[in-house]
């Protein structure tokens, strides 16, 4: 074990960082494992890959997003800060050449080549807009001079251009959803609160009537039984099918047919071979890994350091609600992976970055430690923590 | 901690916000993440509320169709009298398809079509594509093309094991036990009359699953059964006939021994059973019999007193009615006594005969010999006789002699079985029935002294030496008596002259009758070049032959000692 004496950078992480979310995301990414046994092998077998394919590499990535999630964790707020600047400024030129470069899967240029990899370049940019937002919300409340509110919402229409220029509406509702969390909780006044909501549901509707494949989505849930609602139906019967107590590893059959089998509806293969019961420990999970983190910023001085944490949850919070609720038909269908568990090995990366960025973010008792070290007084404590 | 300690005091907070935080204070932070908090934990209680519901749901009816219901179509044995076995139940495995659990139809209906080429690949294919939960793939299949199929391995079909019907005797009693359909309901014979009467009910009701069901047992005599078909099918190809069909009966008890009825199908493969010359001849059809009417002409003039056995009747010359004329098939051209009238099955006589009755006589009696109305049976496939509009003298006179009016063989057995057995009419049954519930339904239609009168004439129509049409009928120690009858067919509405429909009315032994027998056959020609075609030639013998093989089996005893001491032996 490691000391407490032990003053190496190691066992200061050991000591600071919050071992129950750790716990809970390699838990979560364990738990992706063995559920793309279940999911992916119908759907690699129906691509033509062999049937481990998928398998094979959620497991290739599986030790680097450990490693991206522990490395990410050992950052200071202010390298947190500095190192999601770079990746969000990357990120979006990468998405700039998307567009040209990139690959068309289904319609949408999402992802782009490089080193045989295909990179989605707007998952490293969601962790990194969340801490940079949160930077420019926190700026704002402190000082008077930078228009930090304003910049903030010139980033999040650079941001939300890009997706929709995709088009990738599933990720521009997330990253306006966080990012209006983050603004809510940054302190907006309830009046602009009731604009902004105004302005979410315009937003919708103007994408209702402007983009048919949207429209037709949200047809198609609120009025069951027309048009193709496979997916949904093929997913919500694989759930049924499960019962409470699952038909046993290897004994799903809907999953056969299921597409996406191994990514957006992950959740509904889980259902079917592992029952409910199991639904209901990981939907208990991400519920729990959300309170904490979100308790966690609670317990954070630093404004930037509680709002980026917040929104990062925010972020992975919101993001698996999408998934699960969509798999159980409470919300129209809607391309977006369930964090930590889906198959993707770039999601994979940056989902575990940008948890990294929390738990960096939300590591306890360092600052005040540090400070205690030198200067043994708890006034002088106090007022290092208001001016940290 | 500090701080957060610290942070918790309002007025502490409130203070150094004051100075430190121009704009917002952190409490206001804080609060809207305990508010987002507040939201993700309803949202999360959403999901697991949700997963909850579809626990709760009943599943769905994916796989669900009701594997007992194809078990739920057991059906009793049928067995004839002895116990033997007519039809029985035996389990065959079903081939269906889960089509939304079939993720390569294409191979899935290549590798079925490889076992079963009788299935059109394209329909398989079909069949195989969508989103249904159940969809037969094909009925009873063999155990070898079940284990075939099961070793192709394909996810999304499977087996059920159904009930198949199965008839041991193959055509023997076709038209008797009927058949039923691929759902394992009768549709024809006993196995409808079962279906309706009671099984159906008890499918509906849930119960009857096959094995805890009695076997039914029917009146025929499966031996007798088979000897009765056999010596139709050696009359039709001896005589190069159309078609024949045969009854016998229990004189007393009204139990149909035997029936059949050629040409017939194999209800294990009944292709072809809704063909129209396919049909149960004995029941479902009425023919004008002819002669075989003149027993119903005499035993209504006996008992009505009209008719003596020391009458005569002219029959010198036909007999006119207007611009029709009765002649005699047989004609004398001379005056007849009543047996003689009988005997040599006279038309001119018995036509004489039921004049003296008139119209309404004669139809009352045939009425209560029941010819005139649908016979009540267990068979389904019964046909309503086909009776005359107007009753004129005419008719009565052509009646006489059973043209003009069209009755089933099955009719005529029974109302010939009254004739014989004392006068009682008892209504025909396929199912046992003891001497005591015969004896209640019967109803006493003619004297038993006019029973005794028809009973010797029929005799002296068989018996060798006499003449009598039926001679070729005798068989040596069973006292067979019988009539004859030939009747013409009518073509394009005119009674042919070379097509005749045949048929010999018989009882044995004639002292004391046990069994009546009826043989009809259709269109017979002559045996040989030279000889003629009449019932006595083919009906006749057709009969004695079935008496010969059939009558020990029925428990009737020859007589091997007549009278004057001769032995016979039966050849």
């Amino acid at each position: 074990m490691v000391s407490r004496a032990d003053r190496s950078r190691f066992a200061e992480w050991w000591w600071t960082v919050d071992k129950f979310l750790l716990a809970g995301f390699v838990g979560l990414m364990l738990g992706g494992v063995i559920l793309s046994l279940a999911g992916s092998p119908a759907v690699a077998e129906r691509l033509g890959y062999d049937s481990f394919h998928f398998v094979k590499r959620h497991l290739l990535f599986f030790f680097p997003a450990l490693a991206v999630l522990v490395g990410t964790s050992f950052l200071t707020p202010r390298q947190v800060r500095r190192v999601a600047l770079v990746v969000l400024v990357v990120s979006i030129l990468c998405m700039m050449a998307t567009l040209f470069i990139g690959i068309e899967v289904k319609g949408a240029r999402r992802w782009f080549n490089i080193f045989g990899l295909s990179i989605q370049a707007s998952e490293f940019m969601k962790p990194a807009f969340i801490v940079i937002v949160a930077w420019l919300f926190s700026e704002n409340a402190r000082r008077t001079d930078v228009p930090g509110n304003l910049f903030a919402l010139i980033l999040l229409g650079i941001a939300v251009s890009l997706l929709i220029a995709e088009p990738d509406f599933g990720q521009t509702m997330l990253i306006t959803i966080a990012w209006g969390a983050m603004f809510f909780m940054a302190g907006l006044p309830w009046i602009w609160i009731a604009g902004l909501a105004a302005a979410a549901v315009g937003g919708v509707f103007a994408a209702y009537v402007a983009l048919p494949h949207v429209a037709g989505r949200i047809d198609r849930f609120l009025t069951p039984g027309t048009g193709d609602t496979f997916q949904v139906d093929t997913a919500l019967e694989s759930i049924v099918r499960g019962g409470w107590l699952g038909r046993g590893p290897g004994e799903g059959t809907v999953k056969r047919i299921l597409p996406d089998a191994h990514t957006d509806f992950i959740f509904a293969v889980a259902a079917e071979e592992f029952g409910i019961i199991l639904c209901i420990c990981l939907v208990m999970v991400f519920a729990l890994v959300i309170l904490r983190g979100l308790s966690d910023s609670l317990k954070s001085d630093d404004g930037f350091v509680r709002l980026a944490s917040a929104g990062l949850v925010c972020l992975f919070g919101v993001q698996s609600f999408i998934n699960m609720a969509v798999n159980l038909h409470l919300m129209p269908a809607k391309g977006m992976t369930l964090p930590f568990i889906s198959y993707g090995g770039s999601s994979m990366i940056a989902v575990a970055f940008g948890m990294g960025l929390l738990l960096a973010l939300t590591r306890r008792g360092r600052e005040p430690r540090r400070i205690v070290a030198k200067l043994a007084s708890p006034i002088a404590d106090a007022s290092a923590a208001t001016v940290a | 901690m500090d701080a957060a300690d610290l942070s918790t005091m309002p007025s502490e907070a409130a203070r150094r916000s004051a100075i430190t935080r121009p704009k917002r204070s952190p409490d206001l932070m804080r609060r809207r993440i305990r508010i987002a908090i507040g939201f993700f934990s309803l949202a999360y209680l959403a999901l697991v509320g949700r997963l909850v519901m579809f626990g709760m749901a009943p599943p769905t009816s994916g796989t669900s169709y009701d594997a007992s219901a194809g078990l739920g179509t057991g059906r009793p044995d049928l067995v004839d009298r002895n116990g033997e076995i007519l039809a029985t139940d035996i389990k065959m495995s079903s081939l269906y398809g889960e089509p939304r659990n079939i993720y390569d139809p294409d191979e899935a209906a290549e590798a079925i079509h490889g076992v079963l080429p009788d299935l059109d690949v394209d329909t398989l294919r079909r069949k195989l594509t969508g989103n249904a939960g159940f969809v037969w793939l094909k009925r009873e299949l063999t155990p070898l093309q079940q284990n075939k199929i099961h070793a192709l391995g394909i996810p999304g079909i499977g087996f059920l094991t159904e009930n198949k019907r199965f008839y041991p005797g193959g055509s023997t009693a076709s038209h008797l036990v009927g058949i039923v359909n691929v759902d394992n309901q009768g549709i024809a014979g006993i196995e409808k009359y079962v279906d309706d009467h009671w099984l159906r009910d008890l499918h509906a009701a849930g119960f009857a699953k096959g094995e805890d069901l009695e076997p039914v047992k029917l009146s025929i005599d499966l031996r007798v059964q088979h000897i009765l078909r056999d010596e139709l099918q050696q009359g039709i190809d001896r005589y190069h006939a159309k078609a024949a069909s045969g009854v016998i009966l229990n004189a007393h008890t009204g139990e149909v021994m035997a029936m059949a009825s050629l040409p017939d199908f194999d209800p294990n493969n009944p292709y072809n059973a809704t063909q129209p010359d396919r049909l149960n001849r004995v029941s479902a059809g009425a023919f004008e019999l002819g002669s075989v009417f003149k027993s119903f002409t005499f035993a209504m003039g006996f008992d009505s007193g009209k008719v003596t056995m020391n009458d005569t009747f002219d029959a010198s010359h036909p007999l006119r009615f207007g611009k029709f004329a009765i002649h005699d098939f047989h004609a004398k051209n001379r005056v007849l006594t009543t047996p003689e009238v009988f005997i040599y099955s006279s038309n001119v006589g018995s036509a004489r005969m039921a004049l003296r009755l008139g119209p309404e006589g004669q139809r009352a009696y045939l009425q209560r010999f029941g010819l005139l109305s649908k016979p009540q049976t267990e068979l389904p496939e019964v046909a309503a006789p086909i009776v005359p509009r107007r009753w004129a003298d005419i008719t009565t006179a052509t009646i006489a002699f059973g043209h003009g009016i069209a009755v089933t063989p099955l009719q005529v057995a029974v109302a010939d079985a009254a004739l014989v057995n004392g006068g009682k009419l008892i209504p025909p049954t396929f199912m046992p029935r003891t001497q005591e519930e015969a004896d209640k339904l019967a109803v006493q239609v003619v004297k038993p002294e006019t029973s005794d009168k028809l009973r010797y004439l029929f005799a002296l129509n068989v018996e060798p030496g006499k003449g009598g049409s039926g001679s070729r009928a005798a068989v040596p120690g069973y006292n067979v008596g019988g009539k004859t009858g030939t009747a013409e067919k009518v073509e394009h509405g005119h009674y042919s002259a070379t097509k005749r429909l045949n048929s010999f009315l018989a009882a044995f032994p004639i002292d004391d009758p046990q069994f009546v027998v009826l043989v009809v056959i259709d269109e017979p020609q002559a045996e040989k070049q030279g000889m003629g075609a009449t019932a006595g030639l083919n009906a006749a013998p057709m009969v004695g032959a079935v008496i010969r093989r059939a009558a020990a089996i029925l428990g009737v005893k020859p007589r091997t000692k007549m009278p004057d001491g001769a032995i016979l032996v039966s050849n």
